[in-house]
């Protein structure tokens, strides 16, 4: 059910037309949500200090290295970024295929009384974040945990909130968003696109 | 990929995947809480026909990291001591609603038998004199780390082809990842047939240790058994280490960039030297430590999911 998006593979092997469905967000858009909400953890936190940034694999990591670099350029700080894989930790492994698990790495100085800031790239059902926060729970114990998304799409599931969000995107749930990164994808777009999704399975 | 009875069983991206999941799965190890939630609820049997220090205890904790409930079965304390058949053994297990099973037999074949006959996973963690796709993986894993992938590069299997169940398992995953296999034994110890199979699939056999040995970029070498001395199969285990042993002198002979590997127990001075295996290029210990990881994601792609590997 959750983060249809980022479950797929990337845009090389992914041969449905590139150009369906309707854009929501362009490269600028993505860029200027990312400066808005680095100023927002900032503001939040009072500074950067003990923030510590892990994106959810795979798409969530691109915009944590992101997210940190828009800190770097407002704060001058340099703020720890990591990734954490949630694969294991998921509540839908029985029904789906098997997942190859990404990789987790935490920074040198770890999350205990740390402020994690969890980076993901689309909020729907919220199970990807009950995940995330029992890979946390395995790793040590947080002062407190945040969570960013580029979008939230609705349709939670489970009781999980954002506290900061690039764009709020009401959706159907026959719809589905779709998210590309430069890195990742080669070109930078969130867009909606219409019919049955993987993610519907998911 | 149902069942895990031979490294046949893994096409390239399979094996691939697993590699892959297994490094994320070897940094649990490091961690204060070893233990990732993905096998709640399933039940693994540990079936071992023949002791095994190394294989059992690491597939133990693998299914334990993975919460799985991991039982073991020796036959030594069970029925078999007391003449129950192996079909009876395992029905008995298998009826108390068991996920996956995981057998180590002294006769080649019999995880394949059990697997026709359970409904349950199955797992052969080592088969007579036939196959032990585990060490295989964790072996291809342990290469990888080090010098990068197998595609194009060269691996001499050497020792004792006949009687040792890693060999096959080893040279047909090596293959499937793209390596170029050389099989090096004394004539008595080379398997019978091998030229036709060898033609047939592409690696070389060999005699010469001291020609391969400059040209590989792994040498695995391979236990003598203790057993096997008195068998005719060489003159005198002074003899063997002459011919095959990877000695101070062919040290000096493999190429700087190579590693060695030895899937254990070593017999320290017959195939090879202290020297040789406490070196900075042998593997050896790291092949100790990522059986783990390597069996936590064998039993994760095989048993995670209801709904069968990936496509």
């Amino acid at each position: 059910m959750s983060r249809p998006d980022s479950a797929l593979p990337p845009a090389a092997s992914q041969p449905s037309a590139p150009s369906s469905g309707r854009v929501v967000l362009s490269s600028a858009d993505v860029s200027r949500a990312l400066r808005r909400m680095a100023h927002e953890v900032l503001e939040h936190n009072k500074g950067a200090d003990d923030l510590v940034v892990l994106g959810i694999p795979t798409r969530g990591v691109e915009l944590a290295e992101r997210l940190v670099a828009a800190i770097a350029q407002v704060e001058g700080v340099d703020v720890p970024v990591g990734a954490l894989d949630v694969t294991m930790y998921r509540d839908d492994l029985r029904r789906q295929p098997v997942r190859t698990a990404h990789a987790t790495t935490i920074p040198s100085g770890g999350i205990d009384d740390k402020i994690v800031v969890l980076v993901d790239d689309v909020l729907y059902s919220g199970r990807t974040v009950r995940a995330a926060l029992d890979a946390l729970g395995d790793l040590g114990r947080p002062r407190a945990v945040r969570l960013v998304v580029l979008v939230d799409r609705g349709h939670r599931e489970l009781p999980v909130r954002a506290d900061h969000v690039g764009k709020n995107l009401p959706t159907a749930k026959a719809e589905r968003v779709r998210v590309r990164l430069q890195d990742h994808d080669g070109i930078e777009e969130v867009r909606i696109v219409a019919g049955p999704t993987e993610g519907q399975a998911r | 990929m149902r069942h895990l009875l031979s490294a046949a069983d893994l096409a390239r991206d399979e094996a691939l995947q697993i590699l892959q999941t297994a490094e994320q799965m070897h940094q649990v190890q490091d961690r204060e809480v070893k233990k990732l939630p993905a096998l709640r609820g399933r039940t693994i049997v540990n079936l071992f026909f023949e002791d095994s220090t190394r294989t059992r205890s690491s597939f133990e904790i693998a299914g334990k990291w993975l919460s799985a409930d991991v039982i073991n079965v020796s036959a030594k304390g069970s029925s078999v001591s007391k003449g129950e058949s192996l079909r009876d053994t395992v029905m008995t297990v298998a009826a108390m609603g068991v996920d996956g099973l995981v057998i180590r037999h002294h006769a080649s074949g019999a995880p394949q038998q059990v697997a026709q006959w359970v409904d349950a996973m199955v797992v052969n963690a080592g088969d007579g004199t036939h196959e032990h796709p585990t060490q295989a993986l964790l072996d291809a894993y342990t290469i990888r780390r080090r010098i990068g992938d197998l595609d194009g590069r060269h691996v001499a299997i050497v020792g004792d082809l006949t009687h040792s169940r890693v060999v096959r398992s080893n040279l047909i995953l090596l293959r499937t990842l793209g390596a170029h296999v050389t099989l090096v034994a004394p004539p008595t110890l080379m398997p019978s047939g091998v030229g036709a199979w060898a033609k047939e699939d592409g690696f070389d056999t060999s005699y010469d240790l001291d020609e391969v040995l400059p040209q590989v970029d792994v040498a695995m070498m391979l236990r003598v058994q203790k057993e096997r001395m008195s068998g005719g199969y060489f003159p005198t285990p002074r003899e063997y280490t002459v011919g095959y042993g990877l000695t101070r002198e062919r040290l000096k002979v493999l190429p700087e960039h190579a590693v060695i590997c030895h899937p254990g127990p070593m017999n320290r001075g017959l195939e090879i030297t202290a020297d040789a295996a406490d070196e900075a290029r042998s593997l050896i210990l790291d092949q100790v430590s990522a059986g783990v990881a390597v069996r936590m994601s064998v039993l994760y792609h095989l048993l995670a999911s209801s709904e069968g590997a990936e496509k």
